[in-house]
């Protein structure tokens, strides 16, 4: 019987070769390829194709650690990732139990909608789009003082809050969309059953739901928490002077000053933290779970 | 422990009238079972009980108080789904746990009680697996245990063994009616199953399109139903249909058939009687005649045997007869035989035209 089933698995892997031979194929192509041309850049003194002489060092490595400027960058990067996280905790999290567990029908679409639409919206257009409620005498400004009795000065452009609202906009999604899965496989019977124990509906929430919902909860985190970190695209055109972060840094040795084995030490020291990161926490979420 | 009191509760969704002016009292301490086909409204008839929605009009008491305003989680109510709803993220000892320790319980107090209600289910070993490891009657019992852990005022049950297969739902029948004669808790038990209705329960409500159509003990339902629905539904029923002679009925072709229990009706009106078909005599021939059965000829068209009877299909003008014929060792009838059927108008139960 064992053995039947071993030859049973590995002629069903065998047949299923073409099928998985375009996803390696594509892997290889646009991933690994790519990514192991900068590890090796990472290790080069000049960038070989500016045809200047170059040679491997270890310097772009130890620049990290030699200059404290980039390391205050990554732990502000870090908590940018951590404080989008959370609010996208704190909004997607409501948003996709009304979603999955309130709506139901063509409201539910309507609203399902709303929540993918900045997936759809270009990055750019979506954080200019931003800049133009957030700015002094921009909408959310002129909205404000036409409705309060009293004048106020609303000028969050170019501030840590802008890029706060920028990424959160442009991630929670993500949020709603892994948080909106795993509620919806929750049996509506195991919330009644809750109640008929006599637990309240915050009661019911904590003990049955949340942790049901885990699964989603840390899918959603490392969805966006990862690009939060690297991101630089918000915090560039958000925060402006206030916008640098660790991913500016990164972005700049690439289109700024050209110095790409730099750029390319940066970003695998930060791809390094955040697998540690990941490695750390996932037992204790899972635990959680 | 309380009674529950349903008084002229109605409840529509959209255009539907699910419920349509139900009036049940459920006596303390007593095993009712709901029965009724699926849509009958049982499920929404619990759910008022329970407290998950709402009468649009009437009135339901628990233990005296009235509970209109009153939220599911105040009720103090027991409830069995029909998918058992164990939460997967806990152990079996944790779900049952589970009411007492959001009420406050001391743990000590809490571990004493959980493993009493697990050893009052039979699973007090299981305690530390989850539900996904448990077989799916495993998982009744503690579906069950965790409902009466807290001491619930009533148990309500829905449809609570039909996802298990016959010989295990016969076992959890015989199970759920000892624990429940054990604690003496007030039970509402809802089934589409007339046999289990019948074996079970101390009294029936029968539902059909949001009405009670008949309620009272088992015995009183079978020997003596009030409708033609509820002579059919809970248990079989040969139903013949003509019109009412004040103590029986005439049918279309004369014959006159005579009905010793049921409604009392003025002559001439529309009417039926019910007969049960273990109470038909059956034989090949016309003697034996005894003073004021009821007598009809027909010809045998099928006969199904079971074992301990048979049940035979008997033709007479247009209608297919059954009667059910112990196995005493006689000699059986062959299909296509002549036969004459007779029973007494005491087992005949005169039914007005529903
Ligand atoms: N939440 C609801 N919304 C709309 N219709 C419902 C709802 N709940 C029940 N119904 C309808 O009410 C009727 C009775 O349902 P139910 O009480 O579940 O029947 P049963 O449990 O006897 O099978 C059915 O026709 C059903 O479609
Ligand atoms: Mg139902």
């Amino acid at each position: 019987m064992a053995v039947e089933g071993a030859v049973a698995s590995r002629s069903g892997l065998r047949s299923a070769l073409p099928l998985l031979a375009p996803a390696y194929l594509w892997l290889t192509v646009a991933i690994f390829l790519p990514l192991s041309a900068m590890v090796f850049f990472s290790f080069m003194t000049e960038l070989p194709l500016s045809g200047k002489p170059w040679a491997f060092t270890l310097g772009n490595y130890a620049a990290f650690f030699s200059q404290s400027l980039y390391l205050t960058l990554l732990l502000a990067s870090l908590r940018l990732g951590l404080e989008v996280t959370l609010w996208c905790v704190v909004i997607g999290y409501p948003a996709a139990y009304v979603l999955a567990k309130v709506l139901k029908g063509r409201s539910r679409e309507a609203i399902f909608l709303l929540v993918i639409l900045p997936f759809w919206s270009n990055g750019l257009v979506r954080i200019f789009s931003w800049a133009m409620v957030l700015r002094q005498g921009g909408i959310l400004d002129t909205a404000l003082n036409a409705v309060l009795p009293f004048k106020i000065n609303i000028d969050l452009m170019y501030s840590y809050p802008a890029v706060i609202i920028g990424l959160v906009h442009s991630y929670v999604p993500y949020m709603v969309l892994t948080c909106y899965l795993t509620l919806q496989a929750i049996d509506d019977s195991l919330i009644e059953a809750g109640r008929s124990l006599g637990a309240s509906r915050l009661q019911v929430l904590k003990r049955v739901i949340i942790p049901l919902s885990m699964p989603g909860l840390v899918a959603g985190a490392a969805l966006i928490f990862v690009p939060v970190v690297g991101s630089f695209m918000e915090p560039r055109i958000l925060g402006g002077r206030t916008g640098t972060f660790y991913g500016t840094v990164i972005e700049d040795q690439f289109v700024a000053v050209f110095n790409w084995p730099l750029g390319a030490a940066l970003s695998f020291i930060l791809l390094a933290v955040v697998l540690v990161i990941l490695a750390v926490a996932s037992p204790v979420l899972r635990r959680a779970a | 422990m309380a009674g529950v009191q349903v008084s002229n509760v109605s409840r529509s969704f959209g255009a539907h009238k699910a419920l349509d002016d139900v009036s049940i009292d459920f006596a303390d301490g007593g095993f009712y079972a709901l029965l009724g086909p699926s849509g009958s409204g049982k499920t929404t008839l619990l759910r008022q009980i329970a407290g998950f929605d709402f009468p649009d009009s009437g009135r339901i008491a628990i233990g005296g108080e009235s509970v209109e305003r009153v939220p599911v989680e105040k009720r103090r109510i027991g409830m069995v789904f029909q998918n058992y709803a164990l939460f997967p993220n806990m152990s079996v000892a944790d779900n049952v746990a589970f009411g007492l320790s959001v009420r406050g319980e001391a743990k000590p107090v809490i571990a004493t009680e959980v493993q009493r209600a697990l050893d009052l289910v039979q699973l007090g070993k299981l305690g530390g697996r989850r539900p996904h490891q448990l077989s799916g009657g495993q998982r009744q019992r503690v579906a069950l245990a965790r409902a009466i852990v807290t001491k619930p005022r009533v148990l309500l049950l829905d449809e609570p063994l039909g996802a298990l297969d016959k010989a295990l739902r016969v076992d959890m029948q015989i199970e759920l009616k000892r624990i429940q004669r054990e604690i003496g808790i007030t039970t509402i038990f809802v089934t589409h199953d007339q046999e289990e209705a019948l074996t079970m329960s101390d009294r029936i409500g029968i539902l059909r399109d949001g009405r009670v159509v008949q309620e009272g003990p088992p015995e009183e339902i079978y020997d003596r139903p009030k409708s033609e629905f509820a002579a059919t539904f809970l248990g079989d029923a040969n139903i013949f249909r003509g019109d009412s002679t004040g103590n029986g009925i005439r049918l279309p072709d004369g014959t006159a058939i005579a009905a010793g229990v049921g409604a009392t009706l003025a002559a001439g009106a529309k009417a039926s009687c019910a007969v049960r078909p273990e109470r038909i005599r059956i034989a090949t021939d016309g003697g034996a005649s005894d003073g004021n059965a009821n007598t009809l000829k027909g010809q045998v068209s099928k006969r199904i045997f079971a074992g301990n009877n048979s049940t035979y299909f008997v033709e007479r003008a247009g209608q297919t007869l059954k009667v059910i014929v112990q196995n005493t060792g006689a000699d059986r009838l062959a299909e296509g035989q002549d036969v004459v059927l007779r029973w007494s108008p005491e087992s005949t139960v005169l039914i007005a035209a529903g």
